[in-house]
């Protein structure tokens, strides 16, 4: 058994592990970076190590200071988390040379399966089934035809030195594949002056979903189900469940097999993951195995109550595993969600800075794991993940409502977040039918997601609740001391919605009787109780006996309530108010197009173009230094250069002009 | 008696009418509201007690007999702003051009005077071209009644002048001696000459907007406190803004309710201060944590941002808030921090509002630019405003509190009632760096030395420690305490009594 283990991680996991360690009686050590002196994991380990350093390289990713940390502490064991050095076989090796025990598989699986073309031959051996082709370079249509029969259509025909999709055709039978061989030859050699082709299985709406494993050091291995994790933006998932909706009883026992004998061939012990891909035929393929403790770990311990890490730890203490198969049940539908310090609206560029407000949703069937506390630092250092927020409900359509309404309760302040983004996947009709491939960000945002500028099926509810928010600060307004008898200050009942758009009629009061307030939005009847108090970021109500929760923000005489991922800015005024002000002339938005707006807030360092100067498309036009990185900031097509405003050494904003161009 | 009844409706419609309807729409089109819409947003609905309808000038001079429309050009009368008690004057810029004859100046003295008999605030909504030609020195006469009467009102009532329209020339004088300007972007303006006097004299090309638009006077010439995006919006904000302020200077801020509870704990307030003492952050998340609803009333945020001013409540009273800012400039004091803050103190001193201050301050801003625009005096204002004070005077050091910027900073030594420093706090001559070099000015050669005895001097000195056994500070807290603490002392504060000696007025160094 150990007495103390050091966490080679930081932020979530870090913290996460330190949980189950202290409720199993060990003591913890954690390590951190000069960054990271003040963050949680620092506080909530028995001990910690400042390792130095600022970047990962010279912090979480230098082993020598780690294995100098756990032999400071006397640490017995080293848990790695996920990243960092949780496969990197360097590490274990050395972990094991200074005495000490990896919570982690044996290195030789972690050295197996980080090789792609070793981890796939190994799986093809041991029975496991990979995508068919892709080995051979195809001279001739005569041989794709031949190769294509033998790896049974659809087939692709991909370019040797491709990417981008250049040279790549699909072809579902004989015809096509004739038809297409050539050009893909032709576009091939165009693009990439080679002309090798190769032939592989084109797999239909693709499908991510992996199996855990778990075993010991005595050879027993069960897997605790499959995790689906297809909803990804360029290969980095944004969120996963658990079970996954697309595979049943049978697809899972016959993933779970092959899962099991993989890791079985390379004598795999400790927690372990097998990806595949899985096509709409439910024809599944090995990717990887990730020989690792996942991010998305929890969906499966809260459907199966196991709790994983402690199992790890129990199997690197040599323990036996005291699970068999049939003693793992899947209970209810558990998905998380990854929350990350980045702008949806901006390519989604990640957003640093201080948490300045940052309340977490709390409640039974939300499982937070966040390494962050309000006033806690997203540098640009590290992964910008803020936290995951994870729901389990008795069924995938009451977990995703749980969710939506988790998001909704979710406030973070200080840094731009995908909350919303993942609120409006959440309420994506497909999602919610499990009708989705990894394909699904890429086709649905396209351009990203702003909630400012997204439609809502809730506009009813937002205009129900500003008016009773609105209502709320007139009320308190007019119970200011000192005022003068005669004058009767009335609250008015009736009011208007202004939107940038639009102009929705409501109506207000309060029924005294049963403490509601009776809501008309239009004609439309709503009844809204709600203890919300004044100021108060978050505002829960009952509406209709339905709980709904909205953000609340009021700048002057505008209010912004979000709200299952629309964010919308509005006024509240009465009749006679609302004439006047539809007199007032809206303040035309500046074009923007011929300037250069700094993309981000940062220091002015360089201008290398000068008034009056030509300049050629990708030519650069400015450095600016933000947050210690140099960006090249340069033209995206010829232009001439009118007016510069500012000079080197200005510290910019977001958005400020720098140069203006000729039109 | 019916028929007199009917002749009274006639009248009124014709006072009502102003310019006509042409005019009005001409208003309209510019994006500006009349002078009775205006009042009909800022007052509550129906309490509006119109004076001086009938009033119709006097000048028979180019054909102006022939011209005439009562009411002449300004509104005026008073009534209510969320059951407060309020005068207000709103000029017509449809009625000769909003222009000011003898009785439209008339008019407004008279509201004046009768808001400095009961004690009431008084608006000023601007809209105007400015004296009536035709009518010569009368003209220039009323202008001055209403400058001194201003004069005799201030530091009595309240006086706030919003700009809506034009306001150049002797007129801008009015606004100026008032205790707050707000402005209308785009639509208003101000400044003492014109843009074609301008050209003619210094060839100077320049816009009606560039030279006194509200972009201008917030940002450049810190004239005005606010601007805002129209007119609606800036009488739906001047309505929050009257919030804060007291009647008269007998009278306390006015209370309303709270349910922010007063010993709210922030957490976070404890890692706001970063541990690289030359690192900034935002003094604003420091206020908005500590005080009600996290609602702070900043004025001149565009204007000397080193300094932040503005108006808030604990626990449902009014506060004034003055803090550095080390997030512009380092958070130094400056000329413009120094005149903007001392203005914003001596208000809340006349109208018994507290004075909370935040201090992270590293001194005055050394320079050539600053010295010979007249630091010393600049300086000297604020330290003045603070001295003289008597409202109760709440100090809360953050961080760095260096050499005569930390007397200034409502120190004890200013009479400060509480004066509390945070864990962080360094209260010194100057920071460890700069002394040592003073100290051991010989040996500045060796930096093995120079830095062993900054770290020295740090220890010894960039502490609260010091100037905690000494009784210049009262203790040290923890930050997310810093809210219970300052309730706890205002109400300790509540009947605070303080005179400064009698004299006929101060002499600030101006």
């Amino acid at each position: 058994m150990f007495s103390k283990i050091l966490i080679a991680n930081r932020g979530e996991i870090a913290c996460r592990i330190i949980r189950t360690a202290q409720k199993t009686g060990i003591r913890t050590v954690s390590v951190c970076s000069d960054v990271d002196i003040n963050s949680p994991h620092v506080e909530l380990a028995d001990e910690s190590v400042n390792i130095g350093g600022i970047t990962s390289a010279e912090s979480y990713l230098d082993i020598n200071k780690i294995i100098e940390a756990m032999n400071k502490t006397n640490a017995d064991a080293v848990h790695p988390g996920y990243g960092f050095l949780s496969e990197n076989v360097n590490f274990s090796d050395a972990v094991e040379k200074a005495g000490k025990i990896f919570i982690g598989p044996p290195s030789s699986a972690i050295s197996v399966m980080g090789d792609k073309i070793k981890s796939k031959k190994i799986a093809k051996e041991s029975g496991v089934s990979v995508v068919p082709g892709g080995i051979k370079i195809i001279n001739s249509v005569e041989e794709a035809i031949k190769e294509a029969n033998l790896i049974k259509y659809p087939v692709m025909v991909k370019a040797s030195a491709g990417g981008g999709g250049k040279g790549m055709r699909i072809a579902f039978n004989d015809k096509q594949l004739k038809e297409n061989f050539n050009s893909a030859i032709n576009e091939a050699k165009s693009s990439f002056g080679d002309d090798r082709v190769f032939i592989e299985k084109f797999i239909q709406e693709p499908r991510h979903i992996e199996i855990q494993i778990v075993g010991d050091q005595y050879g027993n291995i069960i897997h605790l189900g499959e995790r689906e994790c297809s909803i990804q933006r360029r290969h980095q998932k944004v969120l996963e469940e658990a079970p996954s909706v697309f595979v049943d009883d049978v697809l899972r026992e016959k993933m779970a097999i092959q899962a099991i004998s993989l890791a079985k061939s390379v004598g795999y012990y400790s927690a372990g993951t097998v990806e595949f891909v899985v096509d709409k035929n439910k024809n599944f393929y090995f990717l990887e195995m990730n020989t690792r403790l996942q991010v998305e770990h929890p969906v499966t311990e809260l459907i199966t109550g196991i709790d994983l890490v402690h199992l790890m730890i129990n199997i690197a203490e040599g323990k036996k595993l005291n699970l068999k198969q049939e003693d793992i049940n899947f209970n209810g539908s558990a998905i998380e969600a990854r929350i990350y310090a980045e702008d949806s609206s901006r390519n989604f560029l990640p957003s640093i800075g201080r948490l300045t407000r940052y309340i977490e949703p709390v409640s039974k069937g939300i499982r937070i794991d966040s390494g962050v506390v309000e006033g806690s630092e997203i540098s640009m250092y590290y992964d910008p993940m803020i936290s995951k927020l994870c729901v389990y409900s008795k069924d995938r359509k009451s977990a995703i409502e749980s969710m939506v309404n988790a998001l909704d309760r979710y406030l973070i302040d200080g840094v731009k977040t995908n909350r919303d983004f993942l609120s409006n996947i959440f309420q994506n009709e497909n999602f919610i039918n499990g009708k989705f491939s990894t394909d699904f960000i890429g086709k649905n945002y396209a351009e990203g997601y702003n909630s400012e500028e997204a439609e809502t099926h809730y506009f009813d509810e937002i205009c129900a609740i500003v008016t009773f928010v609105h209502y709320k600060y007139m009320q308190r307004a007019a119970s200011i001391s000192n005022q003068v008898k005669g004058f009767n200050r009335m609250i008015g009942s009736v009011w208007n919605v202004i939107t940038s758009q639009k102009k929705i009629r409501t109506k207000i009061s309060f029924n005294a009787y049963n403490k509601n307030y009776d809501l008309y939005v239009k004609n439309k009847y709503f009844k809204v109780k709600s203890d919300w108090k004044i100021g108060f970021p978050l505002l829960s109500a009952l509406i209709d006996n339905k709980v709904l929760y909205f953000e609340v923000s009021r700048d002057g005489p505008r209010y912004t309530i979000t709200h299952k991922s629309t964010k919308m800015t509005m006024i509240v005024l009465s009749n006679e108010h609302t004439a006047l002000n539809s007199l007032m002339i809206p303040r035309k938005k500046k074009d923007t197009s011929n300037f250069l707006l700094s993309p981000m807030p940062g220091l002015l360092t360089t201008i290398l173009v000068k008034k009056g100067q030509k300049i050629q498309e990708d030519e650069p036009l400015v450095i600016i230094e933000a947050m210690k990185m140099e960006n090249i900031i340069k033209a995206e097509k010829d232009l001439v250069v009118k007016k510069i405003f500012a000079k080197e050494g200005d510290s910019l904003d977001v958005d400020q002009s720098i140069i203006e161009f000729e039109k | 008696m019916h028929d007199i009844l009917k002749k009274l409706n006639k009248k009124r419609e014709l006072a009502v009418d102003g310019g006509g309807k042409k005019r009005r729409e001409s208003q309209h089109k510019k994006g500006k509201l009349t002078a009775r819409e205006r009042i009909e947003i800022l007052l509550d609905p129906g309490t509006f007690e119109e004076w001086d309808m009938f009033v119709e000038h006097r000048c028979s001079e180019f054909g102006m007999d022939d011209q005439k429309i009562p009411g002449d050009g300004v509104v005026t009368g008073y009534g209510t702003i969320n059951g407060k008690l309020t005068f207000v004057f709103s000029q017509d810029f449809t009625v000769f051009g909003g222009s000011l004859s003898e009785s439209h100046a008339e008019k407004i003295s008279k509201i004046m005077d009768k808001a400095l008999q009961v004690g009431a605030p008084v608006i000023g909504l601007n809209d105007s071209g400015g004296a009536r030609i035709q009518e010569g020195v009368s003209s220039l006469a009323g202008y001055a009644e209403v400058f001194q009467r201003n004069v005799l009102s201030s530091g009595v009532i309240p006086q706030i002048s919003v700009i809506m329209g034009p306001c150049a020339g002797g007129a801008v004088y009015s606004p100026a001696m008032t205790d707050f300007i707000f402005m209308v972007k785009d639509t208003s303006y101000m400044f003492v000459t014109g843009p074609d006097v301008v050209k003619t004299v210094t060839h100077e090309e320049v816009t009606h907007e560039e030279l006194g638009g509200a972009s201008t006077h917030t940002k450049k010439s810190g004239v005005a406190d606010l601007a805002f995006e129209n007119d609606v919006e800036a009488l739906f904000q001047l309505r929050r803004f009257m919030g804060f302020l007291p009647s008269s200077n007998k009278e306390l801020p006015p209370t309303r309710k709270s349910e922010d509870p007063a010993d709210r704990i922030e957490l976070s307030l404890d890692s706001l201060v970063p541990d690289n003492p030359n690192k900034p952050y935002d003094m604003k998340e420091l206020i908005t944590k500590v005080v009600d609803d996290r609602d702070f009333f900043e004025l001149q945020p565009e204007f000397a941002s080193n300094i932040l001013t503005g108006f808030a409540r604990m626990t449902g009273s009014p506060v004034g808030i003055v803090a550095n800012q080390p997030m512009v400039l380092a958070g130094c004091l400056d000329n413009n921090s120094a005149r903007k803050a001392a203005r914003f103190v001596r208000f809340c001193d006349c109208f018994n509002i507290p004075i909370i201050t935040f201090v992270d301050v590293p001194g005055f801003l050394p320079g050539t630019s600053q010295e010979y625009n007249g630091i010393i005096k600049h300086g000297a204002k604020l330290l003045f405003a603070f001295a003289e004070a008597t409202v109760p005077k709440i100090t809360i050091i953050t961080r760095k509190a260096y050499g005569g910027a930390y007397d200034v900073m409502s120190s004890k030594h200013l009479r400060g009632d509480v004066n509390y420093a945070w864990p962080h706090a360094e209260i010194a001559v100057m920071g460890p760096k700069g002394a040592v070099e003073i100290i051991f000015r010989g040996e500045l050669g060796n930096e093995k030395k120079i830095e062993k005895k900054t770290n020295e001097y740090r220890e010894r000195f960039a502490n609260p420690f010091i100037a905690g056994s000494r009784g210049f500070i009262d203790d040290v807290i923890n930050p997310h305490t810093t809210r219970k603490r300052i309730s706890r002392s205002l109400e300790m504060l509540r009947n605070k009594r303080l005179t400064n000696p009698w004299k006929k007025h101060d002499n600030i160094p101006l």
